[in-house]
């Protein structure tokens, strides 16, 4: 039998925005097993909310994370306006779809240019970023800040849309259409990217549900659940669009239903700011007080559902505030798809369902007890994942996508 | 939306019958909220029934410490017809235990072990029952989120 080693990647790691701990069991070059640590940024912020008023709460939450921090504060208004009954204005609920959607195209497109570095093809990295940055700056113009927007509160919404904004927000979503079809040609069609992502990392359907894994992650397996349309909550019921799925739930697919979603984002956008023309009036209820009962909120964040859970006793905090992330979910589903798949893929695997990213670049070493040090830091693992691609470049003479017509 | 076969109200009362009609809690303000008073015992076969005849989806458990005692909340949510029905289980304050349900339900494995570490209710037949987002030297018996924690006596 061959040696097992085991290769720590985190707590720190350049693949998550938090802290989190995997150890690969490895024999020979391939994962045999998968322990997943965490709790290395736990915060307590379930405790911290029963402290907090009800309006305080939405900020606390929106500080849960960075990329998603439109996502935790929808789910809390509404579990917040769940529990006491309070009602929206429509033209909130527009504007509520509109900023979510926006934030749902910047996290994929970070996503994609993340995933494009760890594969060793750091051009799609580049360009994603440089359009992930025009959506930020649409979300500057309509928010006031390129992420934390401090749009949701019980009852509505902190700021309007003005209309002289509407129409240069039009343009940008315009101007977006033709790089998200670049992607998606660049990607799907690239015969080297298949090698690298097609039938890696497989999470198959039963496993999706048996996981309860959410988002992207579950409808790449084939997993048909969006809670924007299962469960409609903000503007979702009066717009159209389409849930993405794939069939297969590789890394691959869950790539695919990345980018397919953002042209469903831009159409969501399109409807909202078309709706915000004829729906005037408030955008808040200015509820006074929350009503004591209980109150369950959900929202489909970029990941997959968030839910949230508000206990109101009827003063102004909460008695119990409950929050799970969709990374929560999906995290485990690692277990089922990075055994049997080499270091080198296991790299993508793990970024796959998207496990909140931030620029920490920095992890623990990996080191053998039996057989001496061997050193893997984040370099390391990216530079034997690029190696990989370039290894398929030199057997198949393939050159990777080019992103010509830009 | 899905195509919804049956209305919410439809949907929650096939799920008490097959349960052996627990008390709808006054919570459950519209059809697509429903809170049912499920006893502990009960737990293992409800959460069967919701799964396989029903196919909800395990969303998450909530550990509540209220003056009556722990309140453990499991919230399926039923996709197909707009509806969210959380099991509410109320367990003595002197005796926090209930049988898990992680081994059927792989979702829940990671939450009961949050809910063993934060409000302390044993969970018995866990396959994996150790610390999950404290540290693994967290001392013995120290529940954070119970309501008299860093109270002194």
């Amino acid at each position: 039998m061959s040696k097992r080693t085991i290769i720590p990647i985190g707590p720190y790691h350049a693949l998550q925005e938090e802290p989190e701990f995997f150890k690969l069991h490895v024999e020979d070059e391939t994962v045999v097993h998968l322990d997943i640590e965490l709790g290395y940024n736990h915060r307590g912020i379930e405790k911290l909310s029963e402290s907090k008023t009800f309006e305080e709460t939405i900020f606390l939450v929106e500080r849960i994370c960075g990329i998603c921090s439109t996502s935790h504060p929808l789910a809390c208004v509404q579990a917040v306006e769940d529990a006491g009954n309070i009602k929206v204005p429509e033209r909130a609920l527009f504007i509520r779809s509109a900023i979510g959607e926006l934030e749902r195209i910047h996290s994929h497109l970070l996503w994609l240019g993340l995933a494009g570095h760890f594969i060793g093809f750091n051009t799609i990295w580049m360009w994603a970023w440089r359009f992930r940055e025009d959506v930020l700056n649409i979300l500057e113009l309509l928010t006031g800040n390129r992420n934390h927007y401090g749009m949701m509160k019980p009852g509505g919404v902190r700021r309007d849309i003005n209309k002289t904004d509407i129409p240069v927000v039009e343009k940008l979503l315009d101007d977006l259409q033709d790089p998200i079809k670049m992607f998606r040609d660049a990607v799907i069609q690239d015969p080297l990217i298949h090698a690298r992502t097609k039938d890696v990392g497989i999470l198959t359907l039963e496993k999706a549900i048996a996981y309860g894994a959410l988002g992207p992650t579950a409808r790449a397996s084939g997993y048909d659940i969006d809670v924007r349309r299962d469960h409609p909550h903000a503007a979702y019921s009066m717009v159209d669009f389409d849930v993405i799925t794939c069939e297969k739930g590789d890394v691959f697919d869950k790539a695919v239903v990345r980018i397919l979603e953002m042209f469903e984002s831009i159409r969501i956008i399109q409807q909202c700011l078309k709706q915000l023309e004829k729906f005037g009036g408030p955008i808040d209820s200015n509820p006074r007080f929350v009503a004591a009962g209980e109150g369950i909120g959900q929202y489909e964040a970029p990941r997959g559902e968030v839910f949230h859970y508000v206990r109101s006793d009827g003063s102004n905090r909460p008695i119990r505030h409950k929050v799970r992330a969709p990374s929560f979910m999906n995290v485990p589903t690692n277990r089922e798809t990075v055994p049997g798949s080499t270091v080198a893929d296991a790299t993508i695997i793990l970024a796959a369902v998207d496990p909140c990213y931030c620029c920490t670049e920095r992890m623990a070493v990996a080191v053998d007890s039996i057989c001496g040090d061997r050193l893997l830091d984040s370099r390391d693992l990216i530079r034997l994942s690029c190696e990989k691609t370039d290894r398929l470049m030199a057997e198949t003479g393939l050159s990777g996508p080019s992103l010509p017509n830009y | 939306m899905k195509e919804n076969p049956m209305g919410n109200n439809d949907i929650i009362t096939a799920i008490r019958a097959q349960l052996g009609e627990p008390t709808l809690n006054p919570e459950s303000k519209s059809g697509r909220r429903a809170y049912l008073d499920i006893p502990a015992e009960r737990l293992e076969q409800s959460s069967r029934v919701m799964l396989d005849e029903f196919g909800a989806r395990f969303q998450i458990a909530t550990a509540v410490d209220t003056a009556a005692g722990y309140e453990v909340l499991y919230h399926w949510a039923l996709d197909e017809n707009d509806c969210v029905v959380t099991f509410k289980i109320l367990l003595e304050h002197s005796t926090p235990e209930l049988d898990s349900i992680a081994l059927m339900c792989p979702a829940a494995e990671w939450i009961e072990r949050e809910m063993w570490e934060l409000m302390g209710i044993q969970f018995n037949g866990h396959p994996d029952m150790r610390h999950l987002l404290l540290a693994d030297d967290w001392p013995e018996g120290n529940y954070p989120m119970r309501k008299n924690h860093g109270a002194t006596s």
